[in-house]
């Protein structure tokens, strides 16, 4: 069993990514480790993607503006951000396309669909912001949270979906039309392939093709290869200095998420630093089992005495129940990742919405 | 279950924050809804393979599969719904197109109307639940007496119903938006509603007062709130007499002495800890002015027993409603 030396990882990395499936407290475990980071003296930025309103309050992020800003109240330099998804995809069109064009592609309906959806471009865009946040230089180490897709994996591939279908045979062939006369272009454009165009035209709309061939037009002129920078983005997540944290709950689907997460970063070469549990319930009294506080329970009611003491011994088998499940979960991923380094964090009585709360997190974060 | 009148819910939409229980519960409701003799199909929309995994059984292909027996007699059917499956079957049924799907396939077209395409995807989805809902059999009754959608949590659960508002801005006309338009009137029928799954604990609770705010914004029936793994009552004093419960222990044959007396002290401080919390959150869940139901905790292994549990307990509060509310 490994254990996982968080100060050390907050200590070396220059880039944390925290990912896992959604409501395991991956946007606490960011915010507590930026803290943690900041105050063990390295310079921090956090970027959160969709933080409850309590926890922003606690970091002092009070505007989705898209800009770090120091966070007040830690004993270092740490400056945390939310992402503007839509301002981050406008700003990458105004850097690179001229005023003109520009303010076609921002007001063409399928860009303002896309830049404000949750199908990949959000993934998209924490990725393109943290590649802006590390070019910029100002920070020892960048703390990224992953928006809260349906599964941890979405997070890894959504941005590379999006770079292929800008920059693929599709978009080549819708382009076609436009660019009537390229000879490349007549070569594929073969029966079948126009066929397909004519399905899509039938399916969607005609209006809604030609939308999308303008938009498409106007985006490959300015970008020269989607892919590129989805290429890009990836080797940045594989580049020294990076690591990853996954966060769980001790459930059995969010622990499944990260088990497939933690097999795709070894797959892909990715460094695991090691899995985050949040939440986990222990028990005041370890060596008191479910069946002996069930029996001693049991006896004291027969008695008809002792009601006080019956009551406390079912509350204490049940928290040991829960217990019990929860090792038993968390054990069966350490035994299929024995190499994975596990951090098993205490679930708070009360909710966190402070800094003291979320020092509290970092300490047993780091302490285990 | 009863036959279906035209006055009974027949769609039930469960959603909730992530961590939550929804898809426990939302098998739950369709095991409840079966009871009886009923006929269910339990859906789920995000590749998560959530039903598979509670109900142990391999993967669901996209195909729907008897999962469980209600009590009583009774079926629960599931169906994993891929959206890429939807729109080859789509195009199939409507164009006769299956050879151009697969051209689709390989340029990447599906790949882009069901991830990319703002909006596509979820009409897709909701689109095959629609047909689902309506599904009639050749005496003209419905094929399922109720369906359950595990469906999208609640952050995006108003936007993954409200697929014409996307759709419109970018098909004007056409079979899609003919379809999102279909799947509106399934939504905001009086037999439909949306059940929003919460712990008595302020995150989820915050997130599902804003989730109702936003639903009845849009028109889209709001059901029940449904409180997952509330805690057991226990009869516990302000404050313990340690000298009396270490007696009580030697008496009832455990050991360890003060530890054990302080430990169990420790516990029970926290256990009000929590309790207070959630008579606070319950508080601010009366106030929606909606039904709430209420499930509790189940310490152990979430097996089909502890699935039959839940499902009585459904029951037993008179969960679902047989009719809609005025």
């Amino acid at each position: 069993m490994r254990d996982f030396d968080v100060d050390a990882l907050l200590g070396s990395a220059k880039v944390v990514v925290c990912c896992g499936s959604g409501g395991v407290g991956k946007t606490t475990t960011a915010a507590a480790l930026a803290i943690r980071a900041a105050e063990n003296g390295r310079r921090t930025v956090v970027l959160t993607i969709d933080p409850a309103r309590r926890l922003a309050q606690a970091m002092g992020l009070t505007e989705l503006d898209n800009t770090p800003r120091p966070v007040e109240g830690v004993d270092g330099s740490l400056d945390a951000m939310m992402l503007d998804m839509k301002r981050t995809f406008d700003e990458i069109v105004e850097a690179h396309a001229d005023p003109e064009r520009a303010q076609q592609i921002l007001s063409n309906p399928f860009y303002l669909s896309l830049s404000s959806s949750f199908a990949g471009t959000q993934e998209y865009m924490a990725m393109e912001k943290l590649g802006q946040l590390v070019a910029e230089k100002r920070w020892d180490l960048i703390i990224v949270d992953t928006p809260p897709t349906r599964s941890a994996l979405d997070f890894l591939d959504a941005p590379k979906r999006l770079g292929t279908f800008l920059d693929g045979r599709l978009i080549k062939i819708l382009l076609a039309p436009a660019k009537a006369g390229g000879r490349a272009y007549l070569k594929v454009l073969n029966t079948a392939l126009s066929a397909a165009t004519r399905v899509v035209a039938k399916v969607i709309g005609a209006q809604l093709l030609t939308d999308l061939q303008q938009f498409v037009a106007s985006l490959e002129a300015m970008f020269g290869g989607f892919r590129a920078r989805a290429d890009a983005t990836y080797a940045m997540l594989k580049a020294p200095g990076t690591a990853f944290v996954v966060v769980a709950a001790p459930e059995p689907a969010a622990l499944r998420e990260a088990s497939y997460f933690a097999d795709r970063l070894t797959a892909e070469n990715m460094p695991l630093a090691g899995l985050v549990v949040n939440r986990v319930h222990e028990t005041a009294v370890s060596d008191l089992g479910v069946a002996r506080a069930v029996t001693g329970a049991e006896t004291l009611e027969a008695d008809r005495g002792g009601a006080v003491t019956a009551a406390l011994l079912r509350l204490h088998a049940e928290r040991a129940t829960v217990a019990e499940r929860e090792k038993a979960l968390v054990g069966r991923f350490r035994r299929s990742h024995p190499e994975t380094p596990v951090r098993q964090v205490p679930a708070l009585e009360s909710d966190v919405h402070d800094l003291a709360a979320l020092r509290q997190i970092g300490a047993a974060l780091a302490r285990g | 279950m009863p036959s279906a009148s035209a006055t009974k819910l027949r769609f039930h939409i469960v959603t909730g924050k992530g961590g939550t229980g929804k898809t426990t519960v939302a098998a739950a409701l369709a095991m409840a809804l079966a009871a009886g003799g009923g006929r269910v199909l339990l859906t789920e929309v995000e590749g998560r393979q959530g039903i598979a995994q509670l109900f142990d059984t391999p993967p669901l292909p996209y195909e729907e599969r008897k999962v469980a027996s209600a009590p009583g007699g009774g079926d629960v059917v599931a169906l994993a719904i891929d959206p890429e499956a939807a729109l080859l079957e789509y195009l199939d049924m409507f164009y006769n197109l299956r050879a151009a799907g697969r051209v689709l396939t390989k340029l990447g077209a599906i790949d882009f109307a069901t991830t990319i395409a703002p909006g596509v995807r979820d009409v897709l989805l909701t689109g095959k639940i629609k047909e689902a809902v309506d599904r009639k059999n050749k005496q003209g009754r419905p094929v399922f007496d109720a369906v359950v959608l595990d469906a999208p949590p609640t952050g995006r659960i108003t936007r993954f119903l409200n697929v014409t508002a996307d759709v419109a801005s970018l098909a004007r006309m056409g079979p899609i938006k003919n379809q999102s338009e279909s799947v509106q009137r399934v939504v905001r029928s009086p037999t439909t509603a949306v059940h929003l799954v919460t712990l008595l604990e302020e995150m989820p609770v915050q997130e599902t007062v804003d989730g109702v705010r936003e639903l009845q914004a849009e028109g889209i029936p709001v059901g029940s709130v449904i409180v997952n793994m509330k805690r057991q009552p226990y009869a516990l004093p302000k404050r313990l007499v340690k000298k009396d419960i270490a007696a009580d222990l030697v008496a009832a044959g455990i050991t360890g002495g003060r530890a054990v007396v302080d430990g169990l002290a420790a516990e029970a401080a926290a256990y009000r800890a929590r309790i207070e919390i959630e008579a606070r959150e319950q508080a601010r869940l009366d106030q929606l002015g909606l039904p709430v139901v209420t499930l509790p905790l189940q310490p152990g292994h979430l097996d089909l027993g502890a699935l039959y549990a839940l499902a009585e307990s459904l029951g037993e509060q008179g969960f679902p409603p047989a009719r809609v509310r005025p």
